[in-house]
């Protein structure tokens, strides 16, 4: 059985609660922390943990932290980004409802390794009941000393509150989550200054994703030696995946980062194959934005190495035969699933979730998503292919923020691994309306009508 | 929905939580609290016209179009009239891969609305919306703060009958 360090508790009956969760060894790290620690010696720790960011870039944790400015007398942030909005992805959610004492614990220790004394979780505003469960557990931390003033005689302050947004996908960007945090529009900021000089209310800040927060803990706990024990090269540690889309068991699942994606699909442990007996077709592992795969390259790289639940595996062959493990959203899509109906999906999200602010990503993804449409009703032309292909390129590089890259990817990967399927929706516009499609042997599809 | 300026002001303890929200925040940062509580207001007054930014405006300290400006950006807020339960379905792909356009469909035929529109009896609006965090529950939708789960057509029925009989979902927001 794998090692767990974030959910080993979850199933534990009331753990949600103060009292169960401290019985079962909560707390622990912010005891070791604040009587045998220094801020540095945190950090050091969880840079020998090689801990990388759990949110979808995957930057190393340690060292982010490390970068924070200190100017004198300037109070620093660290802020929870709890926003989760990246479609197939849905852990953070999982974890605060479960087991919400766990990321305060890891707010605390972060806290104090940042020298922050007043840390924010932003929380998106669909989340309100997992709020409340946030409020309530942290109403029950400072009512046994976690939280306050001079916490456990250390001479630590920390305050703790939670914040929402209201239904915005680009708040999850760590400057956008910074303006709206601020109440206004969440419109991401042009880079340099960097958070980490100058982001909330002009202070230093830290923005981290609840999930890399909630491993500071084991981190603290067991040393960060013994963390990068786990896993394999720089993928370090375990890392909570949700599975979606056509399988047997969707969930959510802490995986040690060394299992192959077939394992990850096919065994009972985890999504336990696909529904209903069919084949695979493709799969979107890391949330929307990161490329999708098609089946031969899911489970094999294109070396025909098998593929790994790593950062580097789920990396291998580039954009041209790999994807991105991101933020764990794993989608996986049965033969009956329409690539270009799932793209244009897709594109129509992005477009009604661009900020607006560049005119490559606001009118880029409307232009996509309009020629999507069409080629996905039936009205599209051969052109539109390539059409498509220019407009994606143009929007990547091209923005302030990497939503417009986030964008552009999903349909880069769906026309360079599936234009035969484009091109049958314009050659077989009515086929294709009937939306009868079968993986059938070696081919990638094939219309049930045909 | 007529609500002249003077009769706008939230309940006594609706004021307490503001108060609550506000001292999270440094001081001369208030505007902080400004989408909370927004969520509040609409909580408290079905939802956001004109006179109730304007409430939520003074009350922060705050140009009103600052709070016009957050009201518009935002897919929670409601800035037109909407019925008593809102009922929000997830359209993003692996909802949508697991049926929920069916379940729209469904929807739409079972309370003769589309997408976007409120029954005529006031108590329903139909919002398809983009991804709620739980793609592997779906389809599902979301009523108020409540999540709704692993959808299918019987479990519609019962929803709706269920808000038919006490049509209250809205925001909680405290
Ligand atoms: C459009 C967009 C949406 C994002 N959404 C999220 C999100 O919902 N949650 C998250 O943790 N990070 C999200 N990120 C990444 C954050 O900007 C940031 O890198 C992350 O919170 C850093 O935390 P980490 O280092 O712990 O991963 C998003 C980035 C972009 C460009
Ligand atoms: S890339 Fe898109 S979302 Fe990002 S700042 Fe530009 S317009 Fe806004
Ligand atoms: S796609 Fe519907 S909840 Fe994520």
């Amino acid at each position: 059985m794998a090692r767990k360090l974030l959910l080993e508790n979850a199933h534990i009956e009331g753990i949600h609660t103060y009292d169960v969760y401290r019985k079962n060894g909560g707390y622990r790290s912010v005891e070791k922390t604040l009587k045998t620690m220094s801020p540095e010696d945190v950090v050091e720790e969880v840079k020998k943990s090689g801990l990388r960011g759990r949110g979808g870039a995957g930057f190393p944790t340690g060292m982010k932290w490390s970068f924070i400015a200190k100017p004198d007398g300037v109070p620093r942030h660290l802020l929870c980004n709890a926003d989760e909005s990246e479609p197939g992805t849905f852990k953070d959610r999982y974890l605060m409802e479960k087991i919400p004492h766990l990321l305060i614990e890891g707010m605390i220790v972060s806290s104090f390794a940042l020298g922050a004394n007043h840390s924010y979780i932003y929380i998106r505003g669909e989340y309100m009941y997992v709020l409340h469960i946030l409020e309530k557990a942290i109403a029950e931390a400072y009512a046994n000393g976690w939280l306050g003033k001079n916490i456990m005689g250390s001479g630590f302050d920390l305050d703790l509150s939670v914040s929402p947004g209201a239904g915005a996908y680009i708040c999850g960007e760590e400057t956008a989550l910074i303006e709206s945090l601020e109440g206004k529009r969440g419109n991401p900021r042009m880079k340099p200054p960097f958070p980490a000089v100058k982001g909330l209310w002009q202070r230093p800040t830290v923005v981290n994703n609840v999930e890399t927060i909630a491993a500071v803990v084991p981190i603290v706990n067991e040393g960060g030696d013994a963390y990068a024990q786990i896993g394999i090269g720089r993928s370090t540690g375990t890392k909570l995946i949700s599975a979606g889309g056509n399988i047997n068991k969707p969930g959510v699942y802490e995986i040690e980062m060394n299992i192959s994606v077939e394992e990850f699909i096919y065994s009972d442990t985890y999504c336990g194959g696909i529904k209903n007996g069919k084949k695979l077709k493709a799969c979107v592992p890391g949330g929307s934005s990161v490329p999708i795969l098609p089946h031969y390259l899911v489970c094999k790289t294109a070396a025909g190495q098998d593929r790994l639940m790593t950062y580097e595996s789920l990396a291998d062959g580039g954009f041209a035969a790999g994807s991105m493990l991101g933020s764990g959203g794993f989608i996986v899509y049965d033969e009956d699933q329409c690539i270009v109906r799932n793209t244009w999906n897709f594109t129509r999200f992005y477009h009604h979730e661009s900020c607006g602010q560049c005119s490559p990503c606001r009118e880029g993804t409307g232009w996509m998503e309009k020629v999507l449409h069409r080629l996905e009703y039936g009205h599209g032309k051969m052109e539109d292919i390539d059409l498509l292909w220019d407009i994606q390129r143009k929007i990547e590089g091209n923005t302030i923020c990497p939503l417009g890259d986030a964008a552009a990817w999903p349909v880069a990967a769906a026309i360079r691994h599936f234009r035969e399927e484009f091109e049958w929706h314009v050659k077989e516009p009515k086929a294709c309306m009937e939306r009868n499609y079968g993986l059938v042997a070696e081919k990638i599809f094939e219309p049930a009508t045909a | 929905m007529e609500t002249s300026e003077n009769q706008i002001a939230f309940k006594e303890e609706t004021l307490k939580e503001v108060g609550r929200i506000t001292a999270q925040f440094p001081e001369g940062m208030q505007k902080s609290a400004l989408l909370r509580v927004l969520h509040l207001a609409q909580a408290e007054f079905g939802w956001l016209s004109v006179p109730v930014m304007d409430y939520v405006a003074r009350l922060l300290h705050v140009n009103p179009v600052e709070v016009y400006e957050v009201a518009t950006f935002y897919s929670m807020y409601d800035t037109q009239p909407v019925g008593k339960v809102k009922l929000e379905v997830c359209r993003t792909g692996p909802c949508m891969i697991e049926g929920a356009e069916h379940i729209v469909k469904y929807i739409e035929d079972k309370l003769g609305i589309k997408d976007g529109e409120t029954t005529a009896d006031g108590i329903f609006t139909l919002k398809t919306v983009e991804c709620l965090g739980a793609c592997g529950y779906a389809p599902m939708l979301q009523a108020g703060e409540k999540f709704h789960e692993h959808l299918t057509e019987a479990k519609v029925d019962e929803l709706i009958e269920k808000y038919k009989a006490n049509p209250v979902a809205n925001y909680m927001g405290m």
